[in-house]
């Protein structure tokens, strides 16, 4: 089949949702794909909070300086003052669409601390921040009316020439692929955490619109910087939210020192992430951890703050670590978050392809730099998951009706149905998906994880060659059509690969340390040489690497202490 | 550890019917269902479809049967289960579109027909609405809801009943209810006060086993029945006024009186509309007596009546505030 839509968002987690209801406002028809139902995107599992400058006393400027100095001075400042002073409306919107914020005694909004703020701007909903919105947000989405292709598996750009135009994209269901037309397409498609292993993300966090931007010509933008969380479990990699050291949870190295005092004085265990980080992992190197972790102790909060305030982390180490945090410390260590990078965009969500826009995780602005700070990524999501959405409104309204694509819809579809049937036709002998990905995912924490070097890097680049030689002969087991989770699982995996190729390229291309990449051959930030962005194209022999300026308005590069 | 996965499997392309299939794993002891079943997906046989993604109980894709109750897969711990063989089937209530994935369209329907969304009165603030502290906290246990579907699978009036709007649905309602910026409360309870409203339920504290989050859905359900009849929305209601008429009468005169069952239970309109029928049955002998028979031992039964009432009564009470313990 081949549907048609002015706007086409992809991906129904905060920022695609907020893109389509932005749409639907500005009069135009739009609809929503997504992999999965839209309550189960990875937005759910935010746990700590929402960042706006809306407390008395607090200002946009505050926050804007906090997020620079957090981004290591890579965050591009024009879009840093957009996050800053359009948070407090964005935060007040979902509070009045029905987010259940907590409350101080007076009945106003509550805020707690996070890492890397001067002041407590965090808003919450206990430690179901992201469940809480992503609800509400479906609620609105809903109330609209958007029409959503749920559990669709977009699998490439309708493309030519520069212009996109569409996506062809699977029914999970009945396995059929189909087009859908459109004069604009915003790409809200998440993170890219299970290129890495272990990771904190879900399993559909596989970067796919990421890697399909990629492939059809757009750009991707600061992919070096990955953020290892500080606090993730043992084991499964689970994260333990912020909200507790927010609360007041100390880290404990074997000897039981609150290390922190010696990274960062001042802030403590409320550092920017990679400093934690960073620190962490030399305790741990330096013979002072437990089994590869350090300690976090919530013990001395007590009981009842921890059930009220931390109840979903209680719930998780006792269920998947087997620790009771109210008795004990439970063992954590950094684990990867987040990337900084993504499809690089301007501040209203445009890519480098005509008619295709991206939001959300998937996106880089660029808001975080080098290092994002806690609670801004839920407010990035919502801030330019709109502007992306009223800026391909507009793109839309300009143009003709979708239907004037028509030849360029029929042909990718039928590529896509060839490749996917050529796929399928593979032998059932031959490499397993699960297999690549694992060998992908543990070297990519080992090379390019918190501390990189040249050596490490060059290895990770000879064996992302054989990896991707070996995925070309990964087999499709399941033959039948009706939800086939291994074909798409191979379908991931392939966009995966290009993606760990894109971030290994980068981290060996800076020679500095900078936020979360630090190399230790060049241990030292170089404001000099490095205050710029190094972006990707796409050539079938390799990445094409360019470099672009970080954009600078009010706050000059100084050092970075906490 | 050793375990032994029994697989309730299904394909819709082979038409073929639903069969059973048996994986023996060597896991570690820290696995959860979920790390079984990827396992299994991945090294195994790939042909196994399910649904999941987060792996930390928090996006509710994983819910299927186990052990004949369905719960999480990730929130299912090897360990606890402490049975050699597992077995997994796909929810129940819901059609199964192959293996352990089920047919989720009708679950979303219901959701929708509640109108879920938030529906204030008058201008929107310039900021945030103020609204007490607490109330807010309150709706934590309900926001908690992750749309899993496994109260709607174990659901006992669901599977009799198809137009039940639900537990899921129902918790999702109470969301709303129990908002104090929500201005739409009369009419959600006139809609459940309707056809598959609150009066539906059967009472059979399924929901409340099985939830993953400890929403509670029966609970809430009754909560809102109470404020259906605080609220006098109740007394239009025929489910409302039989359920009360059938125990009052009973309980009093220790048998059904069925003259007086249709007098209390009915509108003096609907009671018209049952003449013809009285007619017939008094034509064929089958119109009850007018006046009762009273049973010996109507005082043992209304003894019985008081004894349960106030046995459930504080039942209610002690799982209601274990609720509220665990909610804060
Ligand atoms: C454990 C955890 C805790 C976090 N805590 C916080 C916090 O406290 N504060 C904060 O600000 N941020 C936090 N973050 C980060 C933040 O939650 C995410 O960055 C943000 O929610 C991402 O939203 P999104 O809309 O961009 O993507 P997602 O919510 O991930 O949605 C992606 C969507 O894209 C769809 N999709 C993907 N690929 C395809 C495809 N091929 N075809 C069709 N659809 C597709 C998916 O179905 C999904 O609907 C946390 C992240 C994690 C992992
Ligand atoms: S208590 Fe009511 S809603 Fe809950 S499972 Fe039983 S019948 Fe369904
Ligand atoms: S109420 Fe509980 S069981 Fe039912 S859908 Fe919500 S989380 Fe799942
Ligand atoms: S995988 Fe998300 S709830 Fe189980």
């Amino acid at each position: 089949m081949i549907y048609k839509h002015d706007v086409l968002v992809v991906g129904a987690g905060l920022a695609g949702m907020r893109a389509a209801i932005e749409a639907h406002n500005q009069g135009v028809d739009v609809a929503i794909v997504s992999k999965v139902y839209p309550v189960r995107s990875h937005s759910n599992a935010a746990q700590g909070g929402i960042n706006a400058a809306l407390g008395e006393g607090d200002t946009w400027e505050s926050h804007g300086y906090d997020t620079v100095k957090g981004s290591d001075y890579l965050g591009d400042q024009d879009a840093i003052e957009i996050l800053a002073r359009e948070a407090p409306a964005a935060v007040l919107e979902l509070e009045h669409w029905g987010v259940n914020f907590s409350r101080d005694e007076t009945g106003h909004l509550g805020t707690r601390n996070f890492g890397g703020a001067s002041q407590a701007r965090t808003f919450f909903v206990a430690d179901i921040t992201g469940q809480a919105l992503l609800q509400v947000m479906f609620e609105q989405l809903v109330r609209v009316g958007v029409r959503m292709y749920n559990e669709w598996f977009v699998t490439r750009l309708i493309e030519s020439e520069g212009v996109v135009r569409g996506i062809v994209g699977m029914d999970i269901r009945s396995g059929q692929l189909h087009a859908i037309q459109a004069n604009a397409v915003v790409l809200a498609t998440g993170g890219m955490g299970r290129v890495f292993e272990p990771s904190t993300n879900a399993l559909i966090n596989t970067g796919d619109g990421m890697a399909i931007a990629y492939r059809a010509g757009a750009r991707l933008m600061d992919m070096e910087m990955m953020q290892y969380h500080p606090t993730t479990l043992k084991g499964s990699g689970a994260l333990l939210t912020e909200g507790a050291r927010g609360e007041g949870a100390y880290l404990l190295n074997s000897e039981g020192d609150r290390f922190m005092k010696k990274y960062a004085p001042n802030k403590l265990e409320l550092a920017s992430r990679d400093v934690v980080s960073r620190a962490e992992q030399t305790e741990i190197n330096e013979g002072r951890g437990i089994e590869n972790c350090v300690l976090l102790d919530c013990r001395h909060l007590g009981k009842d703050l921890i059930m009220r305030k931390l109840g979903q982390i209680h719930e998780l180490a006792l269920e998947l670590a087997g620790v009771d945090i109210v008795q004990e410390p439970v063992p954590v260590r950094p684990g990867f978050h987040y990337p900084m990078g993504g499809i690089k965009t301007d501040v209203d969500g445009k890519t480098t392809l005509d008619g295709l826009y991206a939001a959300g995780e998937c996106a880089c602005v660029s808001i975080h730099g080098g290092n994002r700070l806690g609670a801004n990524s839920l407010l990035d999501t919502v801030i330019f998951g709109r502007r992306a959405g009223a800026a391909a409104s507009e793109h839309s309204r300009a143009l003709p009706s979708p239907a004037d694509s028509f030849p360029l819809g029929e042909t990718a579809l039928q590529q896509e149905t060839e490749r996917i049937r050529a796929l399928l036709d593979r032998p059932s002998v031959g490499e397993l998906a699960a297999k690549v990905r694992w060998d992908m995912g543990v070297n990519m924490v080992k090379h390019c994880g918190v501390f990189r070097e040249a050596g490490g890097l060059t290895e990770m680049g000879d064996l992302l060659h054989s990896l991707q030689d070996r995925a070309t002969r990964v087999h499709v087991g399941d033959k039948g059509r009706v939800f086939n989770t291994n074909l798409t699982s191979v379908l991931e995996l392939q966009f995966m690969l290009d993606l760990a190729v894109a971030v290994q390229v980068t981290a060996l291309t800076r020679t500095e340390s900078r936020g979360a990449h630090t190399r230790t051959d060049y241990p030292e930030r170089d404001d000099e040489h490095w205050l710029k962005h190094i972006q990707l194209q796409y050539r079938p022999e390799g990445p094409e690497i360019h470099f672009t300026p970080v954009t600078m308005t009010r706050w000059e590069p100084q050092v970075r202490s906490y | 550890m050793d375990v032994q996965l029994k697989v309730r499997r299904q394909n819709p392309e082979a038409e073929g019917e639903p069969y059973w299939k048996e994986y023996a794993l060597a896991v570690p002891n820290h696995f959860t269902l979920l790390d079984a079943l990827i396992q299994v997906r991945e090294e195994v046989d790939e042909t196994l479809s399910l649904r999941c993604s987060c792996r930390s109980h928090i996006c509710g894709s994983c819910g299927m049967r186990v052990n004949g109750h369905a719960n999480l897969a990730c929130k299912t711990k090897l360990s606890d289960l402490h049975t050699d063989t597992v077995t997994v089937e796909p929810m129940g209530n819901m059609p199964v579109i192959k293996d352990l994935v089920v047919d989720l369209e009708p679950f979303w329907k219901k959701l929708y027909s509640i109108d879920p969304y938030l529906q204030p009165a008058g201008e929107v603030p310039e900021r945030e609405y103020v609204v007490p502290a607490d109330s807010m906290l309150h709706l934590d246990g309900v926001v908690n809801c992750i749309m899993c579907g496994a109260c709607v699978s174990d659901c006992e009036s669901l599977s009799v009943n198809p137009i039940f709007i639900g537990p899921t649905a129902f918790a999702k309602e109470y969301r709303f209810v129990m908002d104090p910026r929500d201005a739409a409360d009369t009419q959600r309870l006139m809609q459940m006060n309707g056809p598959g409203g609150v009066w539906d339920c059967t009472h059979c504290f399924k929901c409340v086993e099985v939830c993953p989050k400890d929403v509670a859905p029966m609970d809430r359900i009754m909560a809102m029945r109470k404020m259906l009849v605080d609220d006098g929305v109740a007394e239009k209601h025929n489910g409302a006024r039989r359920q009360k008429a059938f125990t009052d009468i009973v309980g009093h005169y220790g048998r059904l009186d069925e003259t007086r069952y249709l007098m209390k239970s009915v509108t003096m309109l609907e009671l018209a509309g049952y003449a013809k029928v009285g007619l017939r049955s008094m034509t064929h002998g089958k119109l009850p007596p007018l006046l009762p028979h009273r049973i010996p031992d109507a005082a043992r039964i209304r003894r019985i009546f008081e004894r349960t009432r106030s046995t459930y009564r504080r039942r209610f009470k002690l799982h209601q505030q274990a609720q509220e313990g665990s909610r804060v």
